[in-house]
Protein backbone atom coordinates (compact mmCIF):
# COMPACT_ATOMS: atom_id res chain seq x y z
CA UNK A 1 0.00 0.00 0.00
CA UNK A 2 1.22 3.61 -0.80
CA UNK A 3 1.49 5.83 2.17
CA UNK A 4 2.11 9.57 1.57
CA UNK A 5 4.91 11.34 2.59
CA UNK A 6 4.33 14.43 5.31
CA UNK A 7 3.10 17.18 2.87
CA UNK A 8 1.02 17.63 -0.24
CA UNK A 9 3.57 15.64 -2.61
CA UNK A 10 1.11 12.90 -3.02
CA UNK A 11 -2.05 13.98 -2.13
CA UNK A 12 -3.88 11.49 -4.17
CA UNK A 13 -2.13 8.69 -2.49
CA UNK A 14 -3.59 6.43 0.30
CA UNK A 15 -2.96 8.61 3.49
CA UNK A 16 -3.46 6.79 6.64
CA UNK A 17 -1.89 3.33 7.20
CA UNK A 18 -4.90 1.40 7.26
CA UNK A 19 -3.59 -2.77 7.52
CA UNK A 20 -5.50 -4.19 10.94
CA UNK A 21 -1.93 -3.60 13.03
CA UNK A 22 -1.73 -0.27 12.13
CA UNK A 23 -5.75 0.40 13.15
CA UNK A 24 -5.05 -1.38 15.84
CA UNK A 25 -2.27 0.93 16.43
CA UNK A 26 -3.65 3.78 16.11
CA UNK A 27 -6.67 3.04 18.05
CA UNK A 28 -4.40 2.57 21.26
CA UNK A 29 -2.27 5.56 20.49
CA UNK A 30 -5.36 8.01 20.99
CA UNK A 31 -7.10 6.05 23.33
CA UNK A 32 -3.28 6.25 25.89
CA UNK A 33 -3.18 9.94 24.75
CA UNK A 34 -6.05 10.68 26.72
CA UNK A 35 -5.68 7.51 29.19
CA UNK A 36 -2.42 8.29 30.50
CA UNK A 37 -3.15 12.11 31.10
CA UNK A 38 -6.64 11.46 32.79
CA UNK A 39 -5.69 12.77 36.45
CA UNK A 40 -4.52 15.98 34.21
CA UNK A 41 -7.80 16.40 32.57
CA UNK A 42 -9.85 16.23 35.47
CA UNK A 43 -7.19 18.58 37.46
CA UNK A 44 -8.06 21.36 34.81
CA UNK A 45 -11.68 20.55 34.67
CA UNK A 46 -11.80 20.98 38.23
CA UNK A 47 -10.52 24.41 37.97
CA UNK A 48 -13.13 26.02 35.48
CA UNK A 49 -15.66 22.55 35.26
CA UNK A 50 -17.59 19.55 37.41
CA UNK A 51 -13.91 17.63 37.14
CA UNK A 52 -14.64 14.87 35.22
CA UNK A 53 -13.07 15.41 31.81
CA UNK A 54 -10.58 12.84 32.58
CA UNK A 55 -12.58 10.25 33.86
CA UNK A 56 -15.44 10.39 31.44
CA UNK A 57 -13.07 10.22 28.70
CA UNK A 58 -11.16 7.05 29.98
CA UNK A 59 -14.92 5.70 30.58
CA UNK A 60 -14.82 5.50 26.98
CA UNK A 61 -11.57 4.88 25.62
CA UNK A 62 -11.62 2.18 27.82
CA UNK A 63 -14.14 0.60 26.44
CA UNK A 64 -12.71 1.12 22.87
CA UNK A 65 -9.75 -0.82 23.74
CA UNK A 66 -11.58 -4.02 25.09
CA UNK A 67 -13.22 -3.99 22.03
CA UNK A 68 -9.96 -3.47 20.25
CA UNK A 69 -9.89 -6.59 18.32
CA UNK A 70 -13.05 -6.33 16.90
CA UNK A 71 -12.54 -2.49 15.69
CA UNK A 72 -9.13 -3.35 14.35
CA UNK A 73 -10.93 -6.22 11.94
CA UNK A 74 -13.38 -3.43 10.47
CA UNK A 75 -12.80 -0.77 7.76
CA UNK A 76 -11.76 2.66 8.69
CA UNK A 77 -15.18 4.27 7.97
CA UNK A 78 -16.12 1.68 10.29
CA UNK A 79 -13.84 1.57 12.95
CA UNK A 80 -13.90 5.47 13.33
CA UNK A 81 -18.39 4.85 13.56
CA UNK A 82 -17.85 2.34 16.47
CA UNK A 83 -15.55 4.65 18.21
CA UNK A 84 -17.55 7.71 18.32
CA UNK A 85 -21.08 5.25 19.27
CA UNK A 86 -18.56 4.13 22.52
CA UNK A 87 -18.06 7.35 23.04
CA UNK A 88 -21.58 8.88 22.82
CA UNK A 89 -22.73 5.73 25.49
CA UNK A 90 -19.89 5.61 27.69
CA UNK A 91 -18.80 9.11 28.22
CA UNK A 92 -21.48 10.58 30.20
CA UNK A 93 -20.69 14.56 29.99
CA UNK A 94 -20.95 16.62 27.14
CA UNK A 95 -17.72 15.30 26.14
CA UNK A 96 -19.70 12.26 25.04
CA UNK A 97 -21.66 13.37 22.24
CA UNK A 98 -19.29 15.89 21.36
CA UNK A 99 -16.07 13.80 20.94
CA UNK A 100 -18.55 11.32 19.55
CA UNK A 101 -20.11 13.64 17.28
CA UNK A 102 -16.17 14.05 15.78
CA UNK A 103 -15.38 10.61 15.15
CA UNK A 104 -18.72 9.63 13.61
CA UNK A 105 -18.64 12.64 11.36
CA UNK A 106 -15.26 11.41 10.36
CA UNK A 107 -16.31 8.08 9.90
CA UNK A 108 -19.06 9.10 7.78
CA UNK A 109 -16.83 11.37 5.48
CA UNK A 110 -13.47 9.53 5.03
CA UNK A 111 -13.62 6.25 2.23
CA UNK A 112 -11.87 3.16 3.47
CA UNK A 113 -8.73 4.66 1.92
CA UNK A 114 -8.16 8.30 2.11
CA UNK A 115 -6.11 10.53 0.56
CA UNK A 116 -4.22 13.69 2.46
CA UNK A 117 -6.89 15.61 0.98
CA UNK A 118 -9.94 12.83 2.15
CA UNK A 119 -8.72 13.03 5.35
CA UNK A 120 -8.71 17.49 5.12
CA UNK A 121 -12.05 17.70 4.02
CA UNK A 122 -13.32 14.96 6.57
CA UNK A 123 -11.66 16.71 9.68
CA UNK A 124 -13.37 19.93 8.51
CA UNK A 125 -16.80 18.52 7.74
CA UNK A 126 -16.30 16.47 11.37
CA UNK A 127 -15.28 19.87 12.85
CA UNK A 128 -18.69 21.39 11.23
CA UNK A 129 -20.79 18.74 12.93
CA UNK A 130 -19.10 19.46 16.57
CA UNK A 131 -20.11 22.81 15.96
CA UNK A 132 -23.74 22.50 15.53
CA UNK A 133 -23.76 19.81 18.07
CA UNK A 134 -22.38 22.10 20.74
CA UNK A 135 -23.83 25.32 19.08
CA UNK A 136 -20.73 26.50 19.49
CA UNK A 137 -17.83 28.33 17.26
CA UNK A 138 -13.87 29.24 17.84
CA UNK A 139 -13.13 31.66 20.47
CA UNK A 140 -15.17 30.10 23.09
CA UNK A 141 -12.51 28.42 25.09
CA UNK A 142 -13.55 25.01 23.52
CA UNK A 143 -12.51 21.71 22.15
CA UNK A 144 -12.61 23.62 18.35
CA UNK A 145 -10.08 26.48 19.55
CA UNK A 146 -7.61 23.39 18.97
CA UNK A 147 -9.51 21.35 16.10
CA UNK A 148 -10.02 24.58 14.00
CA UNK A 149 -6.39 25.72 13.61
CA UNK A 150 -5.33 22.08 13.48
CA UNK A 151 -7.25 21.10 10.77
CA UNK A 152 -6.74 24.59 9.15
CA UNK A 153 -2.70 23.92 9.60
CA UNK A 154 -3.38 20.37 8.18
CA UNK A 155 -5.22 21.61 4.84
CA UNK A 156 -2.85 23.94 4.38
CA UNK A 157 -0.06 21.33 3.42
CA UNK A 158 1.90 21.67 7.11
CA UNK A 159 4.05 18.78 8.05
CA UNK A 160 2.82 16.26 11.06
CA UNK A 161 5.11 17.93 13.36
CA UNK A 162 3.73 21.47 12.79
CA UNK A 163 0.02 20.12 13.21
CA UNK A 164 1.06 18.44 16.13
CA UNK A 165 2.68 21.88 17.62
CA UNK A 166 -0.71 23.95 16.34
CA UNK A 167 -2.52 21.48 18.54
CA UNK A 168 -0.33 22.33 21.17
CA UNK A 169 0.10 25.51 21.15
CA UNK A 170 -3.50 26.04 20.33
CA UNK A 171 -4.29 24.52 23.66
CA UNK A 172 -1.89 26.46 25.84
CA UNK A 173 -3.60 29.64 23.83
CA UNK A 174 -7.22 28.55 25.58
CA UNK A 175 -5.70 30.03 28.74
CA UNK A 176 -5.84 33.63 28.13
CA UNK A 177 -9.46 33.19 26.66
CA UNK A 178 -12.82 34.11 28.35
CA UNK A 179 -14.83 30.69 28.44
CA UNK A 180 -18.28 31.73 26.70
CA UNK A 181 -19.92 28.22 26.47
CA UNK A 182 -20.04 25.18 28.72
CA UNK A 183 -20.05 24.64 31.85
CA UNK A 184 -16.68 26.95 32.54
CA UNK A 185 -19.11 30.11 31.01
CA UNK A 186 -20.52 29.92 34.60
CA UNK A 187 -17.11 31.08 36.09
CA UNK A 188 -16.87 34.26 33.62
CA UNK A 189 -13.79 36.01 33.82
CA UNK A 190 -12.50 33.52 36.21
CA UNK A 191 -12.60 31.45 33.60
CA UNK A 192 -9.42 33.32 32.20
CA UNK A 193 -5.68 31.87 33.15
CA UNK A 194 -7.08 27.73 32.90
CA UNK A 195 -6.52 26.05 30.11
CA UNK A 196 -9.50 24.34 28.67
CA UNK A 197 -9.76 20.40 29.19
CA UNK A 198 -11.79 19.62 26.20
CA UNK A 199 -9.14 21.61 23.97
CA UNK A 200 -6.18 20.02 26.04
CA UNK A 201 -7.67 16.07 25.66
CA UNK A 202 -8.08 17.28 21.24
CA UNK A 203 -4.34 18.35 21.23
CA UNK A 204 -3.59 15.37 23.15
CA UNK A 205 -5.46 12.84 20.83
CA UNK A 206 -3.94 15.15 17.82
CA UNK A 207 -0.23 14.87 18.78
CA UNK A 208 -0.47 11.17 19.13
CA UNK A 209 -2.31 11.07 15.71
CA UNK A 210 0.14 13.25 14.02
CA UNK A 211 3.48 11.02 15.91
CA UNK A 212 1.57 7.47 15.21
CA UNK A 213 1.20 9.10 11.26
CA UNK A 214 4.93 10.45 11.49
CA UNK A 215 6.22 7.15 12.28
CA UNK A 216 4.36 4.82 9.82
CA UNK B 1 -55.95 11.28 22.25
CA UNK B 2 -53.01 10.81 24.59
CA UNK B 3 -51.47 13.11 26.90
CA UNK B 4 -48.25 14.46 26.03
CA UNK B 5 -45.16 12.36 27.64
CA UNK B 6 -42.47 14.17 29.70
CA UNK B 7 -38.97 13.16 30.89
CA UNK B 8 -36.80 14.40 33.35
CA UNK B 9 -33.02 14.60 33.04
CA UNK B 10 -30.63 15.39 35.39
CA UNK B 11 -26.99 15.24 36.25
CA UNK B 12 -28.40 13.95 39.76
CA UNK B 13 -30.91 11.15 39.64
CA UNK B 14 -31.97 12.91 43.01
CA UNK B 15 -32.61 15.69 41.43
CA UNK B 16 -34.58 13.75 38.79
CA UNK B 17 -36.19 11.29 40.89
CA UNK B 18 -37.58 14.53 43.84
CA UNK B 19 -38.46 17.05 40.13
CA UNK B 20 -40.48 13.48 39.07
CA UNK B 21 -42.15 13.50 42.76
CA UNK B 22 -43.41 17.42 42.43
CA UNK B 23 -44.89 16.80 38.66
CA UNK B 24 -47.05 13.67 40.20
CA UNK B 25 -48.12 15.75 43.61
CA UNK B 26 -49.61 17.97 40.54
CA UNK B 27 -50.86 15.59 37.91
CA UNK B 28 -51.02 12.58 39.16
CA UNK B 29 -51.09 9.78 36.75
CA UNK B 30 -52.56 11.82 33.96
CA UNK B 31 -49.30 12.40 32.11
CA UNK B 32 -46.86 9.77 30.99
CA UNK B 33 -43.83 10.38 32.84
CA UNK B 34 -40.04 8.89 33.23
CA UNK B 35 -36.76 10.09 34.64
CA UNK B 36 -33.00 9.68 34.61
CA UNK B 37 -30.10 10.72 36.32
CA UNK B 38 -26.37 9.68 36.50
CA UNK B 39 -23.53 8.69 34.18
CA UNK B 40 -23.14 5.12 32.93
CA UNK B 41 -20.85 4.49 35.97
CA UNK B 42 -23.56 5.96 38.14
CA UNK B 43 -21.83 9.35 38.69
CA UNK B 44 -23.28 12.54 38.62
CA UNK B 45 -23.85 13.19 34.84
CA UNK B 46 -26.11 11.58 31.99
CA UNK B 47 -26.23 8.61 30.04
CA UNK B 48 -27.45 8.43 26.46
CA UNK B 49 -28.85 4.92 26.93
CA UNK B 50 -30.99 5.84 30.10
CA UNK B 51 -32.15 8.71 28.29
CA UNK B 52 -33.50 6.63 25.36
CA UNK B 53 -34.77 4.28 27.57
CA UNK B 54 -36.66 7.05 29.84
CA UNK B 55 -38.38 8.18 26.19
CA UNK B 56 -39.52 4.89 25.63
CA UNK B 57 -41.05 4.49 29.59
CA UNK B 58 -42.86 7.81 29.00
CA UNK B 59 -43.77 7.83 25.21
CA UNK B 60 -46.89 8.95 24.16
CA UNK B 61 -48.42 9.06 20.73
CA UNK B 62 -48.88 12.78 21.21
CA UNK B 63 -44.86 13.33 21.92
CA UNK B 64 -42.45 13.89 24.71
CA UNK B 65 -40.94 17.03 26.31
CA UNK B 66 -37.73 16.55 27.84
CA UNK B 67 -36.65 18.38 30.79
CA UNK B 68 -33.13 18.84 31.17
CA UNK B 69 -30.63 20.87 33.11
CA UNK B 70 -26.71 21.56 32.35
CA UNK B 71 -25.07 21.13 29.34
CA UNK B 72 -24.46 17.43 28.67
CA UNK B 73 -27.76 16.69 29.85
CA UNK B 74 -29.19 19.05 26.87
CA UNK B 75 -26.45 17.63 24.45
CA UNK B 76 -26.86 13.98 25.53
CA UNK B 77 -30.61 13.95 25.08
CA UNK B 78 -30.41 15.69 22.07
CA UNK B 79 -28.24 12.90 20.54
CA UNK B 80 -30.60 10.59 21.70
CA UNK B 81 -33.44 11.98 20.05
CA UNK B 82 -31.52 12.01 16.94
CA UNK B 83 -30.94 8.25 16.93
CA UNK B 84 -34.79 7.24 17.94
CA UNK B 85 -36.45 5.33 14.64
CA UNK B 86 -37.38 8.15 12.47
CA UNK B 87 -41.56 7.78 13.08
CA UNK B 88 -40.63 8.94 16.97
CA UNK B 89 -37.97 11.34 16.34
CA UNK B 90 -40.08 14.52 15.22
CA UNK B 91 -42.06 14.07 18.39
CA UNK B 92 -39.44 14.15 20.94
CA UNK B 93 -37.98 18.08 21.72
CA UNK B 94 -36.08 19.37 24.02
CA UNK B 95 -37.14 21.89 25.98
CA UNK B 96 -35.08 25.50 27.11
CA UNK B 97 -36.32 25.78 30.43
CA UNK B 98 -35.11 25.44 34.20
CA UNK B 99 -35.89 21.95 34.60
CA UNK B 100 -37.81 21.46 37.71
CA UNK B 101 -40.10 24.27 37.51
CA UNK B 102 -40.37 23.29 33.39
CA UNK B 103 -41.78 20.01 34.07
CA UNK B 104 -44.30 21.12 36.55
CA UNK B 105 -45.67 23.44 34.34
CA UNK B 106 -44.82 21.11 30.62
CA UNK B 107 -47.11 18.25 33.09
CA UNK B 108 -49.37 20.87 33.90
CA UNK B 109 -50.27 21.84 30.10
CA UNK B 110 -50.03 18.21 29.08
CA UNK B 111 -52.61 17.21 31.91
CA UNK B 112 -54.94 19.17 30.14
CA UNK B 113 -54.60 17.27 26.84
CA UNK B 114 -52.07 20.34 24.93
CA UNK B 115 -50.27 19.61 22.05
CA UNK B 116 -46.15 19.02 22.30
CA UNK B 117 -45.74 22.36 20.45
CA UNK B 118 -47.89 23.80 23.10
CA UNK B 119 -46.78 22.25 26.48
CA UNK B 120 -42.80 23.27 25.07
CA UNK B 121 -43.91 26.80 24.67
CA UNK B 122 -45.47 27.12 28.09
CA UNK B 123 -42.43 25.57 29.71
CA UNK B 124 -40.08 28.03 27.52
CA UNK B 125 -41.90 31.04 28.88
CA UNK B 126 -40.15 30.40 31.98
CA UNK B 127 -36.73 31.37 30.53
CA UNK B 128 -36.60 34.90 29.38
Amino acid sequence: MAIAQDGMTRSSAAFLPLDADRKRRLIVAIANSVISHVDELTTLDAAIGDGDHGHNMKRGFDAALQDLDALSAMDLPDLLKAIGTKLVMKVGGASGPLYGTLFLALGKALPPEPSRSDAAAAFASAIAAVRARGKSNAGQKTMLDVLIPSCEAFSSGSDLAAVKKTAALSAEATASMRATRGRASFLGERSIGHVDPGAKSSSLMIAALCDLLRDA
Amino acid sequence: MANVGIVIVSHSPKVAEGAADMVRQMVGQEVPLAWTGGDPSGGLGTSLEAITDAIHRAWSEAGVALLVDLGGAETNSEMAIEMLAEEKRGRVVVCNAPIIEGAVIAATEASGGATLATVRRTAEELSP
